[in-house]
């Protein structure tokens, strides 16, 4: 399958071996993965943040890029979030009725990558071999905006070698919630202390989850601590076998 | 009535709507503060599981959520033919209907019934209008002395508090800082007080009963109103409000309009959803209606105000309306992880948590309550609880845009943050612009030590007040996409 990649423009910027390890999985399962380098942002910070003016270009360019696309993988719960739950409900507020339409039928086409794995591809067993102790934080709008229920879970209970413990509490908020956590730091800090506390409870060396932005929080957390945890994306796991990472780390 | 333009807003200065501090400010407060931490975690999570255990129990909880809000949908698309539906049966049935632009209007018509009736004294069932309209202290101002009879209220009004949750209002209190407050302000208890809950629950009941027995009127709230037959429907669990409902010759009922339900086939929806979402029960202990007068049975003088205060604006803001739908059950508070670490206080108004974010600012406009629709993480718990299905985060993404709009067109000086993201959005809108952000970006290895960084200038200096920030590669992918496979 011909499958286009949507890096997403946090993990392009800081964590690209997200977005490696994306290409690595895809391309080991037979896949064609291509990056039109014409794609910057989704615009989810800006929608959450009350600047739908600023988010619109943003909106037009991601349907503008993907439109000729069999199918958009995005390594990140909240990103795939906004263009299917934001995107058109946004150009229609702004009175562009046939932007939200166009923006409508990328969207159905949009898939985050653990339901791009089991829905569209079929495969739970992705040949990946991890020896590790993991625990998974099901972020809030892989959750709640797309539904992906266990598939990430799914999929990691296949990866050899991998111990999966589970997280107390997972379903709670990590505390992100983007400019949330600048607005409100403080109370975005009480919700990472506990989230922390459960990672660590769990005594596993990696948290993974399906979302750079949430990582980079608990992983914040848990590096300004020295707690000795790691926070690694499900794409990196699945991207791993027995003959290493690919060079990613 | 005709409004010219825009209905109006909830007056300021009157009434628990709003805070005196902005939401991070009153929340820094509270979260230093770990008996409020651990009272709040432990009540929010034994409701919690509770409220999970009775709606696993029913197979058809989804479509039951369904009906719920389209039952409100509807409702709300006719509120005024049902509200003078319900004025008109009410009417018919000895009652009398009084309509209230605002709080303070609605104020003055409660304490003028209660002067026109000789008291210098009411009881009070546990409402949420009442106290939207700081009714209490307008009573006081009449020289009216008004006690709270839910268990919660007392605790709340004896401490000289603020309630925090829509059901539990002294949810900030332990039992030990209950028996405290028993102690200190009702003169006639036992001084051996423990505090074991029953014995404080008996200690409330011996103090309450003196005040049922000679109250001549009772002030409600109301849960719901049937138009098709005018009645009216309390739901509590003490049974002290229908003490306060049938033993007054008067009954006075400050109703906000957007209660009304047409018939009563509606009301078997909601006494289904409100139980289970509220207190986690499959059936509500007390559920209390009355209809206009009984000759000879209960009040003889039943009184209906029936309270706008910005409700109206809200109804008119298309997105936001549906906050209008919300049965007051509190399910969304118990699951907000913001709710359970700052509480009900940081809010400021009478209505807290996810709801109170998306109801309290549509009342009083956004610009009097500007921070609350900030004060959430948008993690979609309150919207997955809900009973009538009102999507919360959608509220909220709804409301900043408004008060973004509302700031861009009073000021005409930009904001730092809207200069950011103007300036963010015209970097991303274009690949040569963002790849040369990207570059610029990489300054910032030279801030990081051991691949990360532990202190950012502002506006990010409150991420890394407690978390470090990521080095930025020295590679991009889109630099690596490109060293690997060419291509543009």
């Amino acid at each position: 399958m011909r499958i286009s990649l949507f890096v997403t423009c946090l993990a392009d910027t800081l964590f690209p071996q997200v977005g490696k390890a994306t290409v690595t999985l895809l391309e080991r399962l037979g896949h064609q993965v291509e990056f039109p380098a014409a794609q910057a942002c989704c615009g989810q910070m800006h929608v959450n943040t009350g600047y739908q003016r600023e988010a619109l270009p943003l909106i037009r360019r991601y349907v503008k890029v993907f439109s000729g696309a069999d199918a958009v993988v995005v390594p990140s719960g909240s990103c795939a979030g906004s263009v299917r739950h934001q995107h058109a409900m946004v150009a229609r507020r702004l009175g562009d009725e046939a932007l939200a339409r166009q923006a409508a039928a990328v969207a159905a086409r949009t898939w985050e990558l653990s339901e791009l794995l089991t829905d569209v591809l079929g495969v739970e067993d992705v040949g990946a071999y991890y020896p590790h102790r993991v625990t998974y934080h099901p972020t809030c709008h892989s959750l709640r905006v797309l539904g992906v229920g266990d598939r990430p879970l799914r999929l990691l209970r296949q990866v050899d070698g991998l111990a999966l413990v589970e997280l107390p509490e997972s379903v709670a908020c990590c505390g992100f919630g983007g400019t949330f956590a600048v607005k409100n730091a403080d109370t975005s800090i009480a919700m990472l202390a506990d989230k922390m506390r459960h990672v660590l409870s769990t005594g596993a060396e990696v948290c993974t989850a399906g979302d750079s932005s949430c990582l980079m929080h608990i992983g914040g957390g848990l590096s300004r601590l020295r707690a000795g945890v790691r926070t690694v994306h499900l794409a990196e796991i699945l991207a791993s076998t027995r003959a290493g990472t690919g060079g990613l780390r | 009535m005709t409004f010219l333009g825009m209905p109006p807003v909830a007056p300021p200065g009157v009434g628990h709507l709003e805070g005196t501090e902005a939401f991070p400010a009153a929340a820094r407060r509270a979260l230093a503060d770990s008996q409020l931490r651990a009272n709040l975690a432990r009540a929010t999570s034994t409701i919690r599981a509770k409220r999970a255990r009775v709606v696993g129990e029913l197979p058809d909880w989804e479509e039951l959520r369904a009906a719920g809000e389209a039952v409100k949908t509807a409702t709300m698309a006719r509120l005024d033919e049902h509200l003078e539906r319900l004025e008109a049966e009410v009417t018919a049935r000895g009652g009398t209907v009084h309509w209230a632009r605002d709080a303070a209007e609605a104020n003055e018509t409660v304490a003028g019934l209660v002067r026109a009736a000789g008291a210098t004294e009411v009881v009070k069932v546990k409402s949420l209008a009442t106290d939207e309209i700081g009714l209490n202290d307008a009573l006081a101002a009449h020289g009216i002395a008004a006690w709270e009879t839910d268990l919660a209220e007392l605790i709340v009004q004896l401490g000289a508090d603020r309630p925090s949750h829509i059901l539990v209002p002294a949810i900030h209190r332990n039992r030990a800082e209950i028996r405290e407050i028993f102690l200190r302000e009702m003169g006639d208890v036992d001084p051996g007080l423990t505090d074991d809950p029953a014995a404080l629950a008996e200690a409330a009941r011996l103090h309450l009963r003196r005040k049922f027995l000679s109250a001549q009127v009772g002030i409600s709230g109301a849960n719901f109103a049937i138009a098709e037959t005018g009645t009216l429907c309390v739901v509590e669990s003490e049974g002290n409000g229908r003490m306060c409902l049938t033993l007054p010759r008067t009954l006075i009922t400050v109703m906000g309009i957007e209660k009304v339900l047409p018939s009563w086939a509606d009301l078997a929806v909601f006494l289904q959803l409100l139980p289970r979402s509220s207190t986690g029960e499959r059936m509500n202990p007390y559920t209390s209606m009355w209809t206009g007068v009984t000759p000879g049975d209960g009040p003889q003088q039943v009184h209906l105000v029936l309270l706008d205060n910005g409700r109206t604006a809200a109804l008119a803001s298309g997105t936001g309306r549906a906050a209008l739908h919300c049965i007051r059950c509190s399910a969304c508070l118990n699951v907000c992880p913001v709710y359970e670490r700052a509480g009900g206080h940081a809010y400021g108004s009478v209505y807290p948590g996810p709801i109170g974010a998306v109801l309290s600012p549509q009342l009083t406009g956004v610009e009097r309550n500007a921070s609350l629709p900030y004060a959430s993480s948008l993690c979609g718990a309150c919207y997955e609880v809900c009973p009538v299905r009102i999507d919360i985060p959608s509220i909220l993404v709804e409301l900043r845009a408004r008060h973004v709009e509302e700031s861009r067109r009073d000021h005409r000086v930009p904001s730092a943050e809207a200069a950011m993201m103007a300036a963010a959005s015209w970097v991303m809108g274009h690949p040569a612009r963002f790849r040369a952000a990207q570059r610029a970006g990489r300054l910032g290895r030279l801030a990081g030590r051991r691949g990360r960084i532990r202190r950012l200038p502002p506006p990010l200096a409150g991420w890394t007040s407690a978390r470090d920030a990521p080095v930025p590669p020295a590679q991009t992918f889109r630099q690596w996409w490109r060293q690997e496979r060419g291509g543009s």
